[in-house]
């Protein structure tokens, strides 16, 4: 009998290995696969499509026995969460053994590739362009723009750099293209390559994903003859949330402290090593095999206003039916946090959702209307940034929430900037003050003026954005500041 | 693996410094002033530059950390999921470095923390102080 349960690091944190142990030794052909993206059903086994989660080693026999009804979710790909969702990143999620290269090619892998060789490199860029995909990272640059200018720069050398330096907390999607699909985004990549006239590829993976690393550098391996003569290599980066920012990120590359280099020169022009450079999220590169493969115009027929395509979010936090949720843009929060992920884990009320990662605005239910886009989420002084969503319960204090946002912004500033470097650690302690119920409105008034000068004064978007969740949580959750005013 | 051993294999390599840093730590568990002169000597560099790269990043240590370490997620995902309360309640135990991490990508699953390459998922009290127990 074959048992298809996830090696993705998350299945594993939640005891995936023993479970797919005790299935061997129960004489099962167990086969490791990518994950669904249900993760409170993990780890999650699979016999002949029908699944069963989260599971322990305890529950192996009465799987087999077929007597787990507590655990049966039927067939799994017809299960709500996944039925829902419109997977084109995410195509092969849960469906594939991540490194097996049979199973790559058999669910159209390098069908995007050959169609990019076949059309040449400027129908390839004028294809992203058609698509509409944006900067999946946060920034949503148009990434057939960027390209472009890649493309048109006169260089003996080019790069192409994928930012797999996702520190996002409530983010897991790059992670889990690496692990479950890692050929997707090393397909991504070559047709970058080609598109642009780059030879050489980077992926620049934070050290807190082994896992990810692990899988990459296999993939690279077995896939060299495929993509040359582009070449693939892995960098790990070295816990510098930072090193997230692009510019700090090609700095990292080439060996140096990960400090935010002032732009212009754009690193299209200017990038790694002074060569032309596309640096593309994880997310966006992994996307490109589909644009290819199906069409641009397929791909822009999903979203909504300038959001085309699809997003995959990622719903996280205090939240009952947490994972990775793609869908075309367009869909609500409130449908995300209350329909898709079933309200919070703890069952009481939710109080707010941070959107976008530490740097994203803290909305309350009022703004639950508000649709899954880029523009609308500005319009609401916030930002989807990565597509992560965490979700908090009432119990949450916002006024520890603005500080602790302050506060990470200190333990990563990268220095160079002094809005960045010495705002973080002033606002921290402005909000120390604020806490303790010290002139709480003279201080709070303070913070709202040092956020705006970190905002507008910033070279990147750690100083810059550290503003959206403080004055969020000021904005919207005034009264967990103020009761605690002693003056 | 030496020193030289690691130098060796980095020859030639663009942007060399990074990845023969995390050899270095990973061999040797830090990276020693003697490290960094060879190093820096070795790539043409000043100590200074090589040591600004070396500070810079949390990963690499400059002196080596003889308890086991688990790193234990703070951010923001975990805070929802109630780490802090995980935090307060843990018993003081000096032979385990308990250092904090912001994310490890299981932000659906918190509180998460990590040991070497191994990562752990629901964690509450009592799993987590079980787990520091093991190490």
């Amino acid at each position: 009998m074959k048992v298809r349960i996830s090696d993705d690091a998350l299945a594993i944190a939640c005891g995936a290995d023993a479970v797919a142990k005790a299935f061997s030794d129960a004489g099962s052909d167990v086969e490791r696969v990518s994950s669904w993206g249900m993760h409170w059903l993990e780890p999650l086994v699979e016999i002949n499509g029908i699944g069963f989660g989260p599971a322990t080693p305890a529950d192996v026999s009465d799987i087999l026995a077929g007597v787990a009804d507590a655990l049966c979710i039927g067939p799994v790909a017809a299960h709500p969460f996944i039925a829902r969702q419109q997977r084109l990143t995410f195509a092969r999620a849960g469906k594939t053994r991540p490194l097996d290269l049979d199973d790559y090619y058999a669910t159209g892998g390098w069908q995007g590739l050959a169609k990019a060789r076949e059309i040449g490199p400027s129908a390839t860029i004028e294809a992203l362009i058609t698509s509409g995909l944006r900067g999946r990272g946060g920034a949503g640059f148009p990434a057939g723009i960027k390209w472009r200018t890649v493309a048109g720069a006169q260089a003996d050398q080019k790069y192409i750099v994928c930012n797999a330096d996702e520190g996002d907390s409530g983010t897991f999607a790059d992670r889990m293209v690496m692990e479950g699909d890692p050929y997707v985004l090393i397909e991504g990549m070559a047709i970058a390559g080609h598109a642009v006239g780059a030879s050489k590829g980077y992926v620049y993976i934070r050290s807190e994903y082994p896992h990810a690393i692990a899988k990459m550098e296999a993939a690279v391996k077995a896939c060299a003859h495929l993509i040359a003569p582009f070449d693939v290599e892995i960098r790990v980066g070295a816990g510098a949330y930072v090193c997230g920012e692009e510019t700090s990120l090609l700095n990292s590359l080439e060996g140096k402290r990960g400090e935010v280099r002032a732009k212009p020169p754009l690193p299209a022009l200017e990038g790694l090593f002074g060569k032309p450079t596309v640096v593309n999220n994880v997310l966006t590169l992994a996307t490109a095999p589909w644009v290819l493969a199906n069409g641009a115009e397929a791909y822009a027929a999903y979203g909504m206003g300038r959001s085309r395509g699809t997003m995959p979010i990622q719903i996280a936090g205090n939240v009952k039916y947490g994972g990775l949720f793609e869908t075309a843009f367009g869909i609500t929060l409130g449908e995300l946090v209350n329909d898709i992920g079933g309200g919070s884990g703890s069952g009481r009320p939710v109080r707010c959702v941070q959107v976008g990662g530490p740097l994203g605005a803290y909305h309350p239910p009022s703004q639950f209307d508000t649709p899954f886009d880029y523009e609308a989420f500005t319009g609401v002084d916030g930002l989807i940034g990565h597509g992560g969503l965490v979700v908090f319960d009432e119990t949450v204090d916002m006024a520890s929430q603005a500080r602790f946002a302050m506060e990470f912004c200190a333990a990563e500033s990268c220095g160079k900037c002094t809005p960045c470097r010495l705002g973080s650690t002033r606002g921290t302690e402005t909000l120390d003050r604020v806490l303790a119920g010290e002139n709480v409105d003279a201080n709070l008034a303070l913070i709202e003026d040092l956020c705006d000068t970190m905002k507008f004064g910033s070279l990147c978007a750690l100083g810059g954005f550290t503003p959206y969740p403080v004055l969020s949580a000021i904005t919207h959750f005034r009264e967990d500041f103020v009761v605690r005013n002693k003056a | 693996m030496s020193l030289a051993d690691i130098l060796a294999r980095h020859k030639g390599r663009e942007g060399p410094l990074l990845p023969i840093l995390h050899d270095v730590q990973a061999e040797f568990g830090h990276v020693s002033e003697d490290a960094i002169r060879d190093i820096a000597h070795d790539l043409n560099l000043t100590r200074a530059e090589v040591h600004g790269v070396v500070s810079f990043y949390h990963d690499y240590r400059s002196t080596p950390e003889p308890r086991p370490v688990i790193k234990l997620c703070r951010a923001e995902a975990c805070q929802a999921r109630g780490v802090e309360a995980l935090v307060t309640a843990m018993t003081p135990n000096p032979a385990v470095k308990v250092e904090t991490v912001y994310c490890l990508g299981l932000c659906s699953v918190g509180p998460a923390a990590m040991v070497g390459t191994d990562v752990y998922a629901r964690l509450d009290t009592a799993k987590l102080e079980a787990l520091v127990k093991s190490l």
